[in-house]
């Protein structure tokens, strides 16, 4: 049986020295910017927010909602939720629609005046393999508990979007592997964009432990 | 005691998996050479990070070493108003101090070994070096430890030829990047959990402190450290105390240094002691730079943390507090966005009202309180301990040596 090997990661942030002050020019930034900026910002968000989330789930909403104080972009974008099958131009598209639909209704544009400009980042991601493996159900829960959080970033956000697999490395592990469709299941019905990633951890724990005891 | 501080050491107090983490990342790097060059073996934020970080890289079975560039006074002369300059501060800087400053940069390139796979080049003073790169294959980083968002530009267009010939630059938040044609990288400070100012003390020397200083036991205590500078708005912190105090019974303890050797910071200590008159409940502490464990106790018995900068560099006693599971209220200002995130690991505040109102509400919620000590601590064990800090460099190691 092919044991599962935990893989961590590590992210190195680079500045690219582009900034927006007001939401006309982060639309324009967000239509420039590499797939790498469109990831970081949506999506490493994560891997710097292991433990607590932050009030949006990505830093365009954030931005729009604290520094440039419009709750109404914040909110707006903060809905955009990538699903299954999305790229990364999908969300770079669904972005600038959001800001574009959303400018159209105002007559001047939203700037920073007492916050912070946003910076356009950009990350690239190294795999880490830890000592960490597991053949069956009960040592990949055990595993899972102590693994360092960003193996389950790399398993969930980086195989389903950067790595292009469409779903978590667990998922397809526990059904190919294990045959544990149903248990794959639950796990890909998590919003992975609603949870730190200890509050990942903590759900995913939760069911391998109902299905060990079942 | 520090030499006896090891990787393994930080085992329970970094986040779980961390340290195999690092472990992982450094045998890919098993037989790399690593080189830290800065000016001062003593003193300052930079050489307190290399004592602490260059063991843990050989630790890690990196082979590293440290080296300081050395000059005159006439140097430091030089390398300092550089430094305010590049903070934004106007300095006249003529052609003979240029002159000197790449001479002694020269003469220290001569006898230096600058030979490893990594080289690390920390601030302005030794960024010339880069011209005593002879190993083509190996990389060179700048790290720029100070806020350079403003710079003098005469004294940056200087900078920069010497900047531009690097590998790549790294700035410790996004907005102290500047136009560069190498890639420039994040890395954020981070503060040591094992340091006489962090580490855990027991409860009664931290009262023996707090006796010491006459500070009074009987009530909340809201505490600020920082040097007396008018940037980091002691005076502030005193208007926002007087309106709690209208509500809530507290005392004030502004705790800081730099007044002795620094005639700007004898000004603000002067007029912090006339703003606080006669009050017996603002207690005014100007410390010699080692009390590092006087810091720690006052941290831990305070009740609210401030760090109401008005401009601020990273601000890590921001860190620092949220460690000890403390809520900080902190200027919305430099790396204390980044440090707080607002109602979760602290407040930030844009005036004096705000941070009062923060204040009370810290004071008359504990359980809110509680809460958010709880989240800054967790916060700061995954963002800002120093086991991030050589994760950070680990992996940028990787990756610039094997480009």
């Amino acid at each position: 049986m092919k044991a599962f090997q935990f893989t961590g990661c590590v992210e190195i942030k680079e500045l690219t020295g582009r900034r927006a002050d007001d939401e006309t020019r982060l639309m324009e930034l967000i239509e420039e910017a590499p797939d790498d900026a469109i990831y970081y910002h949506t999506h490493s968000y994560f891997l710097r927010h292991f433990y607590i989330s932050g009030p949006y789930p990505n830093d365009f909403a954030n931005w729009a909602a604290i520094q440039v104080r419009d709750k109404v972009l914040g909110e707006k974008l903060s809905a955009i939720t990538p699903s299954s099958g999305y790229s990364l131009n999908d969300i770079r598209a669904e972005l600038i629609e959001v800001i574009d639909a959303h400018l159209s209704t105002l007559k001047t544009v939203p700037s920073v005046i007492y916050g912070q400009p946003f910076h356009l980042m950009k990350s690239r991601i190294i795999e880490i393999p830890t000592q960490l493996s597991a053949g069956d159900l009960r040592a990949f829960r055990d595993a899972l508990a102590v693994v360092d959080a960003s193996a389950i970033y790399n398993h969930i956000f980086e195989a389903r979007l950067r790595v292009k697999k469409g779903r978590s490395d667990f998922a397809i592990w526990m059904e190919e592997v294990l045959g544990l469709g149903e248990l794959a299941e639950s796990i890909e019905r998590i919003d992975a964009y609603m949870y730190s990633l200890e509050g990942l951890r903590e759900k995913i724990l939760l069911l391998c432990d109902q299905a060990i005891r079942t | 005691m520090s030499e006896q501080i090891t990787w393994e050491s930080y085992r329970d107090i970094a986040p779980p998996g961390t340290v195999d983490l690092g472990c992982r990342l450094a045998e890919q790097l098993r037989g790399k050479r690593l080189l830290h060059v800065n000016s001062t073996r003593w003193g300052g934020g930079v050489a307190e990070m290399l004592h602490r970080m260059v063991p843990l890289f050989q630790d890690l079975g990196l082979e590293t070493r440290w080296d300081v560039i050395t000059g005159n006074p006439a140097f430091y002369q030089v390398t300092k108003s550089f430094h305010n300059a590049l903070q934004g501060d106007p300095q006249e800087i003529s052609r003979d101090m240029y002159d000197a400053y790449l001479k002694t940069n020269r003469q220290n390139g001569r006898k230096m070994d600058l030979d490893a796979d990594l080289v690390v080049i920390h601030d302005p003073q030794p960024a010339p070096l880069i011209y005593k790169r002879r190993n083509k294959a190996s990389a060179w980083l700048w790290r720029c430890h100070i806020d350079a968002s403003r710079p003098q530009r005469k004294v940056w267009s200087f900078l920069k030829e010497h900047v531009a010939k690097y590998d790549g630059a790294i700035f410790s938040l996004p907005h102290f990047a500047q136009k560069l044609s190498i890639p420039q990288y994040l890395m954020y400070p981070s503060i040591d959990p094992l340091s006489d100012k962090n580490k855990d003390l027991p409860a009664e020397e931290i009262s023996n402190i707090v006796r010491r200083f006459g500070i009074p036991d009987d009530k909340p205590m809201i505490l600020q450290v920082s040097r007396f500078d008018r940037f980091k708005d002691p005076l502030g912190c005193i208007e926002a105390y007087r309106m709690v105090k209208k509500h809530n019974d507290c005392c004030l303890v502004l705790a800081g240094g730099g007044a002795a050797d620094d005639p700007e910071g004898a000004q603000v200590l002067a007029a912090v002691q006339d703003a606080a008159a006669q009050d017996p409940d603002i207690i005014i502490l100007d410390l010699p730079p080692d009390s590092n464990i006087e810091i720690n106790a006052l941290q831990r018995a305070a009740t609210v943390v401030l760090q109401k900068s008005l401009k601020e560099g990273f601000g890590l006693t921001v860190a620092e507090a949220m460690w000890k599971g403390k809520p900080v209220i902190g200027g919305f200002v430099g790396g204390i966005t980044v440090q707080i995130v607002y109602g979760r690991t602290g407040f930030t505040v844009s005036c004096v009202e705000g941070c009062a109102y923060r204040i009370r509400y810290l004071l008359n919620n504990p359980d809110v309180a509680s809460r958010i000590s709880e989240s800054a601590r967790e916060y700061t064990r995954r963002n800002f301990l120093v086991t991030r800090h050589i994760i950070d460099y680990l992996s940028l190691m990787a990756a610039v040596t094997t480009s």
